[in-house]
């Protein structure tokens, strides 16, 4: 019980600790795939600390809720980290959160997040969270129906659970169930997290930006928050890539031995998905907005594909 | 006399209390007496509800010396449940209707709304306890009337008659079905008693008739597409409070219904029953929400949710009856449990809403979200039990929206474990249905809540709104407290309500089992979750994160005009139409979106605009392709009626002696 808080707490502040480093390392990997120098990886602490210690510009016509939302978005973004096995498996916090809570989860941080987009009452707010509801609605299936491939080879919802049946089964890692669902939920995580070709996290006032048009308004210390839950945000999908379709790795027992392995295999499989998001990125423009949504039934459409397969293959 | 006795006699009493005043007092002695009769009876019957619910205890009450088959009363686990529901929606609507209805004063539409008002909420009461095929179907019948003038209270305003009408005939169509249904189960059993249709053995033919009469009787009060046109029509219309129990309660009674008849006295039936009522759910809940998204009139908006979630509902209660035939009673169960637990959380988070909205209409006079905005600030309480509300309805975690659909969820996971390839390919396409569904219901009310609630009033009736009186505040504060409730025990829940179906329908029910004493764990289809711990782990990190930056960030805060907007006025907002733009566009195939744009020019040059006037409307192509070509043979047939109706005394009496003549003819050759 006290080993399972204690792993818990330290898959969270591992987490927050390596979040904004992984956004750096993108940052850093796309500026030398083009010929650019780059911030080095650890520019967004720098970010961060600016970002603390400078004050915050609200809006005359902001509510309360303005002031609430970056709390919320930031603590529910923390606690599916805190869900995700990061480290090890299984742990009890499986019992509190299962892949469907991670979803709707970070649903509620969107929720958030996009009325606090449209409080201030500027175009731009209401733009991005109107698209981002958009995107965020229509991930949703491709979500729903690849969890359900993975629950249906490992006969739960559980993350603890899924990982673990992939480690006891080595060849279900390859069984083209698996490999669809990661195809579909790769895409996916580009939708969630705000990446090329669904967004752009490089601009800034482009009429195309959906995430950053959302935050528009935030500043100081509220900004620094919302900025820390997206690369929080980003890091969990890694996790769920990494760690729920290739779980060795993880840390079976509480040993401080197993748990430092665990914390390395985490960081290369972590480097391995940055460096494709990085190369993804680099190579694709972004598409129009209206294209969108067919990029995201191409992922449903696997996603469906993955959970009949594991049916008819069976 | 027993204490379930007890507590219906005074939950009638209290309705029929609140009845009679309207008719005797007026002013605000009959609007206070009204909202106590009402809130006397449905406590009551909340307490009964709860009463058989916990302790297990059935009642049974006959009055055979009425006319015909007399009245025939019982509570079983499904009946204790709805009552409940009833109860704790009517009670809640019950107390904000005193405060909303102050505007009928002195006025006699305070009659026909009070008394209507106390009809309907006894009616739903007797209803559920129907023991006989007469109990059931007067109710029944004296339920939809209730609405009918309920929907009808301000007639005033443009549209309502038309809705009511609307209302009246779709609904009576339904009746018309449900009295086939009964017809044929009786089978011939002159008493009409539920005990006597459960025990009657039918052909498979005939029961697959009687089911589907029944789907077509309860799933036009349902509001299950195609058969909803007259929801997001009649339930808009009527004063807020009778929304909230149209849409909490009234609807409901078609679940109800069906679970009675198609689990109860039919007892199951083949797997297609459920994979009908599933797929139903499936359309009803991905189209309910996108006609919601196209809304800008608030109450309508909830309205096209309110088929939303009659769909999820029958997600639930669809996969129950399919794995019940396919001989899978724990998960049956589990599928019955979460459309109940919806059914419940819907009444409480849909009552909520339209409370809410109510709320709006009452401080605003508009239900027009494009002529709102900024209330947060003037409506403070209002804001947040809507903020509720709509967070609720949206699935978000933790609350009660959330518990259910993760059941529903489950439930349809499960499907994994039917080996049949249209359940493989089926399941998952219900589990995208539904997962689409909450994400557009979370974009949906975004906007619902952002556009209404947020930013700078758009009309001035919204920048001098104020604050609503203290008994509407309590009513909603109520569902509010029973919204977050719901959302945090599931544990205590779910086995209330398997228990409660334990013993419907010919498979013997399993209750569910649950592995920890917190968390709610499902064998067979093994997940967990413990909203408890989840809501206090969200709530302890952000106050944890809101004392570290207290103690470490910068703490300076200015409020200003920011990103260049000065002077900023309510023209520079976003408005709800712009909103939905992105998925009007995304699912354009099915709004079929007209568009008409008309610009004036400068005459001098095409470069300087006068005035835009944009209009954009989504067509209803699938309704009218449904209802026009019935409708316009209905009229066609009327006019052929038409001719036997010649005003001639002598052909009336002609058609009578041949009627009679023919009858008795019947009745000597079929003896």
């Amino acid at each position: 019980m006290t080993v399972d808080v204690m792993m818990a707490a330290a898959q969270g502040l591992l987490a927050l600790a390596l979040a904004p480093a992984v956004v750096g390392l993108v940052r850093w990997l796309k500026a030398r795939l083009q010929n650019r120098r780059g911030a080095p990886p650890w520019q967004p602490y720098r970010e961060l600390r600016k970002l603390f210690q400078k004050e915050v510009v609200v809006s005359r016509h902001a509510s309360w809720l303005f002031h609430l939302a970056p709390f919320v978005v930031f603590a529910s973004t923390l606690a599916v980290a805190v869900i995700v096995p990061v480290l090890a498996v299984p742990l009890l916090v499986d019992r509190i959160g299962d892949l469907l809570v991670v979803v709707y989860l970070l649903l509620l941080g969107t929720f958030f997040l996009a009325l606090a987009g449209l409080d201030p009452g500027s175009a731009f707010g209401g733009m991005g969270a109107s698209r981002g509801v958009t995107v965020a609605a229509l991930a949703e299936p491709t979500l729903a129906v690849a969890i359900f491939a993975l629950a249906r080879s490992a006969g739960s919802t559980n993350l603890g659970e899924i990982a673990a049946r992939t480690i006891a089964d080595p060849l279900s890692a390859v069984s083209p169930g698996h490999l669809l669902a990661f195809a579909a939920l790769f895409i996916v995580m580009l939708a969630e997290t705000g990446r090329l070709p669904i967004d752009n996290p490089a601009t800034h006032l482009e009429l195309t930006m959906i995430h950053e048009a959302m935050v528009l308004e935030y500043s100081g210390r509220y900004l620094a928050l919302i900025e820390w839950a997206a690369a929080l945000k980003l890091l969990v999908f890694f996790a769920l890539l990494g760690n729920l379709f290739v779980p060795w790795g993880l840390a079976r027992a509480f040993t401080l031995e197993a748990v430092m392995t665990a914390a390395g295999v985490f960081a290369v499989k972590v480097g391995v998905l940055a460096v494709a998001v990085a190369v993804l990125e680099t190579r694709v423009a972004k598409l129009r907005l209206f294209r969108v949504p067919e990029l995201l039934t191409a992922s449903f459409v696997l996603a469906l594909l993955a959970v009949t397969s594991s049916f008819l293959l069976r | 006399m027993t204490p379930e006795l007890l507590l219906l006699a005074v939950s009638v009493a209290g309705y029929t209390g609140g009845a009679l005043a309207a008719l005797a007092f007026r002013g605000v002695a009959a609007r206070a007496l009204v909202a106590a009769g009402a809130l006397g009876g449905s406590l009551a019957t909340l307490a009964l509800g709860a009463w058989c619910l916990a302790t297990g205890t059935t009642l049974a009450f006959a009055a055979p010396w009425l006319p015909l088959t007399g009245l025939a009363l019982r509570a079983d686990g499904l009946s204790a449940f709805f009552l409940t529901v009833v109860g704790l929606a009517a009670a809640a609507a019950s107390i904000y209707g005193f405060g909303y209805s102050a505007h009928h004063d002195g006025r006699d539409s305070l009659r026909l709304l009070g008394a209507m008002f106390n009809v309907l909420l006894l009616s739903l009461t007797v209803q559920v306890l129907a023991d006989n095929a007469l109990t059931f179907l007067v109710t029944w019948e004296v339920m939809s009337l209730s609405a009918y003038f309920l929907v009808l209270v301000e007639h005033d305003q443009p549209g309502t008659v038309r809705a009511a009408n609307w209302y009246l005939a779709v609904s009576h169509a339904g009746f018309a079905a449900l009295i086939a249904a009964f017809l044929v189960l009786a089978a011939g059993d002159m008493t009409g008693s539920f005990a006597a249709m459960r025990s009657v053995g039918l052909t498979p033919g005939t029961r697959d008739l009687v089911f589907l009469l029944a789907l077509v009787g309860f799933g036009t009060k349902a509001g299950v597409i195609p058969l909803h046109v007259w929801l997001p029509m009649a339930h808009p219309v009527a004063p807020s409070h009778v929304s909230a129990v149209l849409s909490g309660v009234v609807i409901k009674m078609g679940v109800y219904g069906l679970m009675r008849v198609a689990l109860d006295l039919l007892g199951g039936g083949p797997a297609w029953w459920g994979g009908i009522v599933l797929g139903l759910g499936a359309v009803s809940a991905l189209l309910g929400v996108l006609y919601a998204l196209m809304e800008h009139d608030l109450k309508r908006l909830l309205a096209y949710h309110s088929v939303e979630n009659m769909g999820i509902i029958l997600l639930g209660v669809g996969a129950g009856l399919m794995f019940q035939s396919y001989g899978l009673p724990a998960l049956a169960t589990l599928g019955f449990v979460a459309g109940l637990y919806h059914t419940l959380n819907h009444a409480c988070f849909k009552g909520l809403l339209f409370l809410g909205a109510g709320s709006v209409l009452y401080a605003t006079r508009t239900r027009n979200m494009e002529d709102l905005g900024g209330l947060i600030t003037r409506m403070p309480r209002t804001a947040v039990c809507f903020l509720v509300g709509a967070a609720a309805i949206s699935a978000l975690p933790p609350l009660n929206g959330f518990a259910s659909e993760w059941l529903v969820f489950q439930t349809l996971m499960g499907g994994a474990l039917v080996p049949r390839p249209e359940v493989a390919i089926g399941m998952p396409i219900a589990v995208a249905m539904l997962a689409l569904t909450s994400g557009l219901a979370v974009a949906c009310f975004v906007k619902a809540f952002g556009i209404t609630f947020l930013a700078l009033p758009r009309s001035t009736e919204a920048a001098r709104a104020r604050e609503v009186p203290a008994s509407m505040q309590v009513g909603m504060l109520v569902l509010v407290g029973m919204c977050v409730a719901l959302g945090l025990t599931p544990f205590l829940v779910v086995p209330v309500l398997s228990r409660a179906l334990t013993g419907l329908g010919r498979l013997p029910m399993t209750p569910i089992g649950f592995s920890l004493h917190l968390p709610l764990s499902v064998a067979g289809v093994t997940g967990e979750m413990s909203p408890l711990l989840l809501a206090v782990g969200v709530a302890l990190l952000g106050v944890l994160t809101a004392i570290v930056l207290r103690l470490l960030a910068d703490r300076r805060l200015r409020v200003g005009d920011t990103c260049g907007r000065i002077g900023q006025t309510p023209r520079m907002e976003y408005t709800a139409t712009a909103f939905a733009e992105p998925l009007r566009r995304v699912f354009a195939e099915l709004y079929r979106p007209t568009e008409d744009l008309s610009i004036d020019f400068h005459p001098k040059s095409k470069y300087f605009v006068r005035t835009i006037a944009y209009r954009s409307e989504v067509q209803p192509w699938f309704e009218r392709l449904l209802y026009t070509p019935f409708l316009s043979a209905l009229r066609g047939a009327a006019a052929g009626v038409r001719q036997v109706q010649a005003g001639s005394l002598h052909l009336y009496l002609a058609y009578m002696t041949i009627t009679l003549l023919a009858l008795l003819v019947v009745a000597r050759w079929s003896r």
